[in-house]
This record gives structure tokens, C-alpha cells and sequence, in this order.
């Protein structure tokens, strides 16, 4: 028997999908995935829940699959949370040193981390993510760990993604209404360039772009730290809706031809070909151009690449992703994605494998499944640390674990 | 009577992808004269067994020699490579039978390929192909799906077997080898019946234009059955297997029919009366759909008789419509492949039901003649009457305004005050001719 404890589930309730994935931690610390579950998501647009009762019909789906799979009974999850209100900015904190040696202790980093934690949020968001930078200590650059060093100034920087709260709790009030408790909520952007990142690509800087359904979300790396995030409130169902009302289609018919036949960049081969089917049950036939089809898709999604890379370059920071872009979520699918995302950025540009984690390599292979494992890697950093609430319980726990061990 | 072959007819079969090549090799097994058979495979292995007189193996250094992996993507690239060679071997038949199964690699993107090639060569193309068994899971029926609206494309008709009502045909018990034979051979009996229709100088000639109507209009799936019987009572024991078939549900799925096309075909000594007792039991059963009878004589058979049924189309669609402009609605559906037509037809049903509830219920004034009237400008089918309908509802359509579709109701994504839900091609004034 393994401790409940060791089980970690990635739930990430997505436009068109919601996916659960079980992940088993070993002693030794090493990550592996057990089980996979997923179910068509209804009840979600644009990466919120705007129906209830059809998205808690669609987690418990994906739930119980992951758990017949995975063979276990699954108590909480990591939450994967997204939407047009979640938003990265950057604060700074500054903290001068006031100790007589000027040495800095543990206190003035904490205080420094606290001043540019304390960001002026409007009063209905609550933050997500802190994710500290590098310190500066006198004007010296790329500190990672200042304790100890001599100083008069200590300066922070802080990356601070925060949503809307009550939107925020909609998703987590509809995993709980399953008796699920929600361990932690996690920006699903984060997640995915979790499970797709090493660190020698997080060192080397790396653009993450998880094209899902309803949004698109992405996470900037520069130096080995989160430099940037960002949500663009445009997926897949505006590639469809488009699609739909340019060819004059019903929303299912735009689907099924943007899977048939799309492409992210035009292709001049098309060039005055039909798309011949069925027009409804009557067996009419009807055909769409296929040109007009690639062309509206292709401005969606240089548009949508546009939108981001003007949001990195006002941050400064596409000259710093020197391992390229790496693309996920069901829209690195379409194809010829790569071609038209290096196009946009000058950058080269991979499909995301989540390489990091082990496990049934048919499974993690899929873009589709990055942001899920991910959160199971956010959860597994989560359990690795100790957890600071309950330090006693903790303790005893470790200690009755290493005495098994020995036994 | 002469029972030589049809000169005028030259028919290929195709055989694609594992399961294609399994139904060619029972249809080999009947030993069809005149007919040329090809097996198409990634499979050596499958194409060392099959006895088709040609083989064309899509391996290439492409993938190695490890075939498609299920991947219909790979099944078309494998054929496109081939594209010359399928090409040349369709050249000069004038019936091309594409035969595979569908959901995996081969048979799902293979078998559009060599539809095309056959299309271009000016043959007939029929696609016969199996569905898989609901067991094979979500994906492959997709795949299957796609396929065969693909094989649509390029084929004059397309007939489908689903996998899954051969579970209603066999035992709880039977193997897998038992089901897939039973399946293969169901179809072989299938394919050999409408050969055989088309090939043998008919009593009763059925034309090939024939078929492709019949298979033209249906929507999903044709269906279609054989059965074979002999002795006294042949042909009420063909009959009466024909509606014990799986696929006919009964006779249920006559009922539902729209067209029907019956191949009758004995050894020797076919009599009016059986032709009769035949047909008496198809038209008893399929309503006023059109049927289509064909009579042969083929000595191969001796003594025994098979009856050969296709039927096409979807019940739903009938029931839903409304009587009276019927026979004006079905000629529409069938001869219109321009979408202006197609245009015509969605309005009228939509509005058909609409005057019956505004103006004769609510309006006592608008007067049985006068509805007539409409009914008539209706089905006299010109360009006036519909102009006349749309006049009638025009306070009732909304205006069509640029609509966000899906994302009317939901919060707008608005950047640099741009409404990101409006598709770019609108906003950025793309103009498509």
C-alpha cells in the first residue's frame, strides 16, 4: 500500500476538454503518471464555467475515468484555472538593509519579497502566483540567493498573476461540489511550460503557448525564472465561430472542417478547391471553398500570435527566449502551426513534449495533455516542500516514514 | 436466353487496406469472370495471401516499412505517393469497387485516394465499406466517419456495413476469426449480387445510372442485403432471409427507404411468378419509395435463386416532412446540386408549417383557396413563387447583423479596443471573391 499522499491529480477544466491526470510520486521522489481521464467539456466558454451543473457533470466524467484507470480513489486535485481576467504583471520591491554589519539575514529578504508582494490589486482580484525574480543587491544583477551577502539595498522583483476571485472560485466551487478538495489553484500557463520545460530550456529563455480551446495562454522563461504570463481570451472556438460565419456553416460543420482541413498558414495548392459534403440529412450536397476556409483560419491565428508577441516584446524580453517557442494544447495540432509561429516570432519554434515526467509515453505525448501533467508537476513541487501549516503533523509524518524505510 | 457477360462492361475490384483485402479474397474465392481484382496493402504478408492477380504494395521509405500505425494521414500520403500506378491500374474499367474498412490507416486514407484516381480515369466508382465495431472505440469511428465523407467525395455511391449488426447475426459465443469471416463473407455476398446485377445481361437490364441514383441520395448509409435459397419454395425462402437479414431490421429499413433496387438472379428458369412474389414482399413493405427491379439469369448459380437488395435513405427526413408538396420537394432534393436551389428548399420547409398556424388558425380570412393558391405558386417551383413566399415572412426574419455566434453571450475580449470575437478576416476587411 502506498500513502494516500503520494497520488497527485491534475484537473484542468478546459473550453473543449476537461482532463484529469494521476500522477504517483515514489519514495525516491521520482514523478510517475498512473492515469489519464477525459471527457467533452460542456458548460465552459472561454476557459470559464458559465454552466454549473453540465461542467461538474463533465469533471465527474473525467474524474472517474482517471481514477479506473489509475486504479485509486482520488481525494483532491491541483486546479488548472484560465480566463480572459487572469493577468501577469511585474512589481518591485525594495528593502534598504539596516543591520550595522550590512549583512542581510533571512528577514531583510523576506521583508524585501513582502514589499513587492504588496501590489495594488483592484479590490475583487486576489493574486494567484508570486513568483520571485532574481534579487539585486547594490545594483548587482542576477542574485539568486542573497543571504549572507554584504549590502545597503536590496531590491525584488515579483511576477504576480492574479484573477478575479469570484470567478476564480466558480471552478473551484464546482470541484468541490463533487467532494473534492482543491489542493492548490494553479494558472494553467504556468502548468503547461511546467510539464514541457527542462531547466537547461528555462535557462536559455522559452515562450510556452498552450493554444486551447477558449484561450490561449502563455509563460515566458528567461534565466530559469518565470519572467512573464499572459492570457489571450481567443482559442479555438473563435477559430470555429469564424469559420462558421464566413462559410455560412452551423458551428458542428465549421468543427469538423477546421479539423479536416485546416491549416495555420495558407496553402497556394488549395488554390480553387471545394470542400464537397453533405448539406444535412437530405443528402444535398454543398461545398465551401477551401482557400476561403485556410485564409480565415490563418488571419485568426496570426492574429492571435501578433496579439502575443507585441505583449512579450512590450516587456522586453523576446530577445531573451534563446531556446525558441514551444507550442501546446489541441491548436499545436493544426497544421503547420510551427511555420506560421516562426514567422511571427523569428524564433525557432518546437511542438511542447512533456519530457520531464515519466510514464506511458503513448499518453504524455499529446499537446492536449501538457497543462494537466503540469499541474501534477506543480503538485509534486507542492508535496516535495514542507508544508508550513501543519508542521508537526508533518514532522511525525516523516519521521514514521523513514523509520518504514529503514524497516 | 443468352447468359453471356455484359461485353460492354469492364469492372475492377479494389481491395484496400487489411480488411479490404480480406473481403477481395472471398470475393476471389467465387471466382468472378471478367472481373480484375487488385489488392492494396501496406501488409506484405496480407498481399502474399491474397490470390488478386495484381498487388500494389504502398510501403515506401516514408515510414520505413512499419506501415500507418492506424494514421489515416499516412494511409493518403502512402497513396499519393502511389497516385500513378493506382491511376494506371484504373485505366479502361468502366465500374471501379473499392472495397475496404474503414478506421484504420489504410483503408481510411488510401481509399479516397484511389476513388480519386479511379474518378479521373472516367470510371464509375462504388465505395463498399465496413464500418468498425462499436468496441474499436470513438476514435476509429471518427476516423471511419471522415473517410467516408471523403470517399463521398469522389464516389458515385458508397455503400456502408456497420460492424456492429453483425453482433446481432452470430452467436454469444462465436470467435473473432467466426465474426470477421461472417462479416467479410456478408459483404462478399453483397458486392458478387450487384456484380451480377451489372455484369449479366439482364432479363430485366438494371442500368448503371440506376444504382448511382439509388445510392447518390442516401444520406448516411445504403443498406443492403443478399440472400440465396433453393428447392420448391425458393423464392419465399429468399424472402423471407432477405428480412431476417441483420441490416434490413426487419424490413424496417425498406420502410424507411426512398429508393429501392432489387437484383433478382437464378440459375436457370427464373419464372414471372417468383419475380413476382418477390417484389409483391419488397413493395408491401417500402412505402412509396422508387424501386428498381433487375432480373438475371446466371448459370454458375444452378439451381439456386439470390435476391440482391440496396436500399437508400433516411426514414427520419420523410416522416418530418409535410404532405402535400411532396412529389415538387423530392425532385427538387434530387436533380438541385447548386446551393441557390438548396437555398429554395431550406425556406420552404422551414415555412411551410408557418402558415398553417398564422393564417388559417388564427386568420379566418385567409381562405382555404387562398392557401391552395400558395401551395400551388409553391409547387409550380418557379423563381416567382419562391419570391412570393420570402415576401410573405419578410417582417418576421431577423436582420442579419454581424453575429459573434457562439460568444454573443459571453464577456468580449476586447484588446487595443478591438473586439477580439469578431473574426479577424472581418475586421481586417479580407475580401473573399
Amino acid at each position: 500500500m502506498f500513502d494516500s499522499s503520494s497520488i497527485i491529480v491534475g484537473l484542468e477544466i478546459g473550453t473543449s476538454k476537461v482532463c484529469a491526470v494521476v500522477g504517483e510520486m515514489s519514495d525516491e521522489g521520482v514523478l510517475n503518471i498512473i492515469g489519464i481521464g477525459q471527457s467533452k467539456s460542456n458548460g465552459v466558454r472561454k476557459s470559464e464555467i458559465v454552466d454549473s451543473p453540465a461542467a461538474e457533470q463533465a469533471v465527474r466524467d473525467a474524474i472517474v475515468q482517471a481514477e479506473t484507470m489509475a486504479d485509486c480513489e482520488i481525494h483532491s486535485v491541483y486546479l488548472g484555472v484560465s480566463g480572459g481576467h487572469v493577468r501577469g504583471f511585474t512589481n518591485h520591491g525594495v528593502h534598504p538593509v539596516v543591520s550595522a554589519d550590512r549583512e542581510i539575514m533571512q528577514d531583510d529578504v523576506d521583508d524585501a519579497v513582502k514589499n513587492a508582494k504588496s501590489v495594488n490589486l483592484p479590490a475583487e482580484n486576489s493574486i494567484l502566483h508570486a513568483i520571485r525574480q532574481h534579487f539585486v543587491v547594490d545594483g548587482q544583477q542576477g542574485v539568486t540567493n542573497p543571504v549572507g551577502m554584504l549590502g545597503a539595498r536590496l531590491e525584488v522583483d515579483v511576477h504576480v498573476v492574479h484573477g478575479v476571485t469570484n470567478r476564480v472560485h466558480n471552478a473551484v466551487r464546482a470541484v468541490k461540489g463533487l467532494q473534492l478538495e482543491v489542493e492548490s489553484v494553479v494558472f494553467n500557463g504556468l502548468a503547461a511550460s511546467l510539464a514541457i520545460l527542462t531547466n537547461e530550456q528555462k535557462e536559455m529563455g522559452a515562450l510556452v503557448i498552450d493554444l486551447g480551446g477558449g484561450t490561449t495562454n502563455y509563460a515566458v522563461y528567461a534565466d530559469g525564472i518565470i519572467k512573464h504570463t499572459g492570457v489571450l481570451a481567443v482559442g479555438g472556438d473563435h477559430v470555429t465561430n469564424d469559420l462558421a460565419f464566413g462559410l455560412k456553416l452551423p458551428l458542428g460543420r465549421a468543427e469538423a472542417l477546421k479539423i479536416e482541413h485546416g491549416s495555420a498558414l495558407f496553402d497556394e495548392t488549395v488554390a480553387g478547391q471545394e470542400i464537397t459534403f453533405d448539406r444535412d440529412a437530405s443528402g444535398a450536397k454543398r461545398s465551401v471553398c477551401k482557400e476561403h476556409l485556410q485564409r480565415i483560419m490563418a488571419a485568426r491565428m496570426e492574429e492571435t500570435f501578433q496579439w502575443i508577441a507585441e505583449d512579450i516584446d512590450r516587456a522586453g524580453l523576446l530577445n531573451y527566449l534563446g531556446s525558441g517557442v514551444f507550442l501546446c494544447g489541441g491548436g499545436a495540432r493544426i497544421p503547420r502551426i510551427a511555420d506560421l509561429a516562426t514567422q511571427t516570432f523569428g524564433l525557432p519554434v518546437s511542438l511542447g513534449r512533456t519530457n520531464c515526467i515519466s510514464g506511458n509515453k503513448a499518453v504524455l505525448d499529446h499537446p492536449e495533455f501538457a497543462t494537466a501533467i503540469g499541474l501534477v508537476r506543480f503538485g509534486s513541487f507542492q508535496q516535495s516542500k514542507p508544508a508550513p501549516r501543519n508542521p508537526i503533523t508533518h514532522t511525525v509524518k516523516s519521521t514514521l516514514t523513514s523509520l518504514f524505510r529503514r524497516g | 436466353m443468352n447468359i453471356a457477360q455484359n461485353p460492354n462492361l469492364s469492372i475492377r475490384f479494389f481491395g484496400v487496406g487489411n480488411a479490404g483485402v480480406a473481403m477481395l479474397n472471398v470475393i476471389l474465392a467465387r471466382e468472378l469472370p471478367g472481373a480484375t481484382c487488385v489488392a492494396i496493402n501496406t501488409d506484405e504478408a496480407s498481399l502474399a495471401d491474397s490470390n488478386a492477380s495484381e498487388k500494389v504494395s504502398l510501403e515506401s521509405k516514408l515510414f520505413r516499412g512499419m506501415g500507418t500505425g492506424g494514421d489515416p494521414e499516412r494511409g493518403r500520403e502512402l497513396a499519393e505517393e502511389q497516385f500513378g500506378q493506382l491511376k494506371s491500374l484504373c485505366e479502361g474499367a468502366q465500374v471501379v469497387f473499392v472495397m475496404a474498412g474503414l478506421g484504420g490507416g489504410v483503408g481510411s486514407g488510401a481509399a479516397p485516394v484511389l476513388a480519386r484516381a479511379a474518378k479521373d480515369c472516367g470510371a464509375l466508382v462504388i465505395g463498399f465499406v465496413a464500418l468498425p465495431f462499436d468496441l474499436e472505440g470513438a476514435r476509429r469511428m471518427r476516423q471511419a466517419e471522415r473517410a467516408q465523407e471523403a470517399l463521398r467525395e469522389f464516389s458515385d455511391g458508397v455503400v456502408c456495413w456497420p460492424n456492429q449488426k453483425v453482433f446481432n447475426l452470430i452467436g454469444e459465443n462465436s470467435t473473432v476469426a467466426e465474426t470477421l469471416r461472417s462479416a467479410n463473407i456478408r459483404m462478399a455476398d453483397g458486392v458478387c449480387g450487384l456484380w451480377r446485377i451489372l455484369a449479366r445481361r439482364g432479363l430485366m437490364d438494371v442500368q448503371f445510372p440506376d444504382l448511382c441514383g439509388v445510392l447518390r441520395d442516401a444520406h448516411a448509409e445504403a443498406v443492403f442485403a443478399a440472400a440465396e435459397a433453393d428447392g420448391d419454395n425458393r423464392a419465399g425462402v429468399a424472402v423471407e432471409k432477405l428480412l431476417a437479414h441483420p441490416l434490413t431490421d426487419g424490413g424496417e429499413a425498406l420502410k424507411e427507404a426512398r429508393a429501392v433496387l432489387v437484383g433478382i438472379a437464378a440459375g436457370s428458369q427464373l419464372t414471372m411468378a417468383e419475380v413476382g412474389k418477390v417484389m409483391e414482399a419488397v413493395n408491401s413493405r417500402c412505402g412509396d419509395a422508387r424501386v428498381f427491379l433487375g432480373a438475371a439469369e446466371d448459370e454458375s448459380l444452378g439451381n439456386r435463386l439470390v435476391v440482391t437488395v440496396v436500399a437508400a435513405g433516411a426514414g427520419e427526413l420523410e416522416k418530418v416532412e409535410p404532405e402535400p408538396p411532396a412529389p415538387v420537394r423530392r425532385r427538387v432534393r434530387t436533380s438541385a446540386d447548386q446551393p441557390g436551389l438548396l437555398d429554395g428548399e431550406f425556406l420552404e420547409k422551414r415555412s411551410t408549417p408557418r402558415p398553417r398556424s398564422r393564417f388559417v388558425a388564427a386568420n379566418p380570412e385567409m381562405s382555404q383557396d387562398e392557401v391552395q393558391q400558395l401551395a400551388e405558386r409553391r409547387a409550380s417551383g418557379s423563381t416567382r413563387g419562391r419570391k412570393a413566399t420570402n415576401k410573405m415572412h419578410q417582417g418576421q426574419l431577423p436582420l442579419e447583423i454581424v453575429s459573434k455566434g457562439r460568444f454573443e453571450k459571453s464577456e468580449p475580449t476586447i484588446r487595443d479596443g478591438q473586439d477580439l470575437d469578431v473574426p479577424t478576416f472581418v475586421r481586417r476587411n479580407m475580401v473573399f471573391n
